[in-house]
């Protein structure tokens, strides 16, 4: 069936069966490598993007349940000038990874906490990131990413998105 | 993992809800935020042949006075009722508990009707829920009926609810400035409770202690008539059916129902 909604700014509409995940669909539809699927259960986070505003795993969601929804991955956090945006940036320069694997999730659900909370204190951070994990269990420069990126104002909590975000 | 093969129909309101439900029957499913159903059917575990959305159907989500209880819609996030000031003041512990569901980006999608629906005993908000009493309001063909709390849940997966029927609201007392408390014992922060039990008003709720979640009716009586909190906490695991898994066997899980008891009756009592 068909589907419509806005991926990193741009409309799209797809044709895909029902039963496609949002994961694989950003991933092989729109090419989109960034989100990654770690334990395809609910639980790592690896696969976290915004929709519509709020963070969610794009392993649990059906792609034709986004239907109309504004959506954002890794990809679609720079702007056009290619300016890293400030939570990658922070995660870069406090080195807040190591494989890199959970990256993508980690920064998109970070977006989350810091529209929510733009200044959290550590453990409002670790509460906010409970949903993501680290396997290389690099928290602690992942929680300093954060903060560091907090400092940026409220940038750090939005994506270009027209619709803004709010946790 | 990849859902099997399924027949997708968006509901714009309840009506078209139901009727795809008259239509289908138990070959279908109704998906709200789908972070219990989508899980199951990644792993084959149900495989439903028409799923209904009602995620688009509006005004299914609320959280507002009527009377003397508090009317939450069936498709409020746990998010929205973490975060609802109507909830914080008047039914303060279903907020708290919301709170404590999995983790943010699960409470971004996640209802409260879906984990009603749903039935799973190891489920945060329906031993809220317990605990406080209430109705579940459904719909179905001929109207709208309320089943009570204590009879809506009646085994693992399985409800009062018919196939043609969807949840539509949650009714439950006001309880205002009453104590309350809720324990629960998990390894990680967002994992389903080992054991947890919510007390509020006498009455006290626990999960993941049998087949649905289920009152501690020993601690309640004894708690009646005017033991003290230690003595009927002491009683919390009485006529329930724990089981045994990877997590916890029967006698941890009833000794976990006791010690959880005891200290959300405390909490509940101001004493902590």
């Amino acid at each position: 069936m068909q589907v419509s909604m806005t991926v990193n700014g741009e409309e799209r509409t797809d044709d895909v069966e029902p039963r496609l995940l949002l994961a694989h669909y950003l991933r092989e539809v729109c090419d989109l490598r960034a989100t990654n699927i770690g334990c395809d259960t609910t639980s790592c986070g690896a696969c976290t993007v915004i929709v519509d505003g709020l963070s969610v795993k794009s392993c649990t969601v059906l792609a034709v349940s986004a239907e109309g929804a504004e959506v954002t991955t890794l990809e679609g956090l720079s702007g056009p000038d290619g300016e890293l945006h400030p939570v990658p940036a922070a995660f870069r320069s406090e080195h807040g990874l190591q494989c890199g694997f959970c990256t993508p999730g980690m920064v998109m659900a970070a977006i989350g906490v810091l529209a929510a909370n733009p200044e959290p204190s550590d453990r409002e951070v670790r509460e906010g990131l409970e949903g993501n994990l680290c396997r290389c269990t690099g928290y602690h420069n992942i929680v300093r990413a954060v903060q560091t990126a907090a400092q940026a104002g409220p940038a750090a909590g939005q994506v270009p998105s027209s619709r803004g975000v709010t946790a | 993992m990849i859902p099997g093969a399924f027949e997708y129909v968006r509901a714009g309101s309840v009506e078209e809800a139901l009727t795809a439900l008259a239509e289908h029957g138990e070959d279908a499913k109704v998906l709200a935020g789908g972070h219990s159903l989508l899980p199951l059917m990644k792993l084959r575990l149900a495989m439903p042949t028409v799923l209904v959305d009602i995620s688009r159907v509006p005004d299914l989500s609320y959280v507002r006075v009527e009377g003397d209880e508090v009317a939450i819609g069936a498709g409020t996030r746990h998010f929205e009722l973490e975060r609802s000031d109507v909830a914080r003041a008047e039914v303060p512990l279903l907020p708290h508990v919301a709170s404590r569901v999995g983790d943010p980006q699960v409470r971004h999608r996640g209802t409260l009707g879906g984990t009603v629906a749903h039935s799973d005993p190891a489920s945060d908000l329906p031993t809220a829920l317990l605990a406080l009493g209430g109705d579940v309001v459904v719909q179905g063909p001929n109207g709208r009926r309320s089943v009570p709390v204590t009879e809506f849940w009646l085994g693992f997966f399985e409800t009062a609810l018919e196939p043609d029927e969807l949840v539509v609201e949650l009714r439950t007392p006001r309880t205002g400035s009453t104590g309350w408390g809720y324990e629960k014992f998990t390894r990680r922060e967002n994992d389903w409770p080992i054991v947890a039990a919510a007390a509020v008003d006498g009455r006290v709720a626990l999960a993941n202690m049998g087949g649905t979640v289920v009152r501690a009716t020993a601690t309640e009586e004894a708690l009646a008539r005017g033991a003290s909190t230690a003595e009927a906490a002491a009683l919390a695991d009485e006529g329930t059916s724990p089981s045994s898994d990877m997590h916890a066997d029967q006698d941890y899980r009833r000794h976990l129902a006791r010690l959880l008891t005891r200290r959300a009756l405390e909490t509940a009592a101001g004493a902590s």
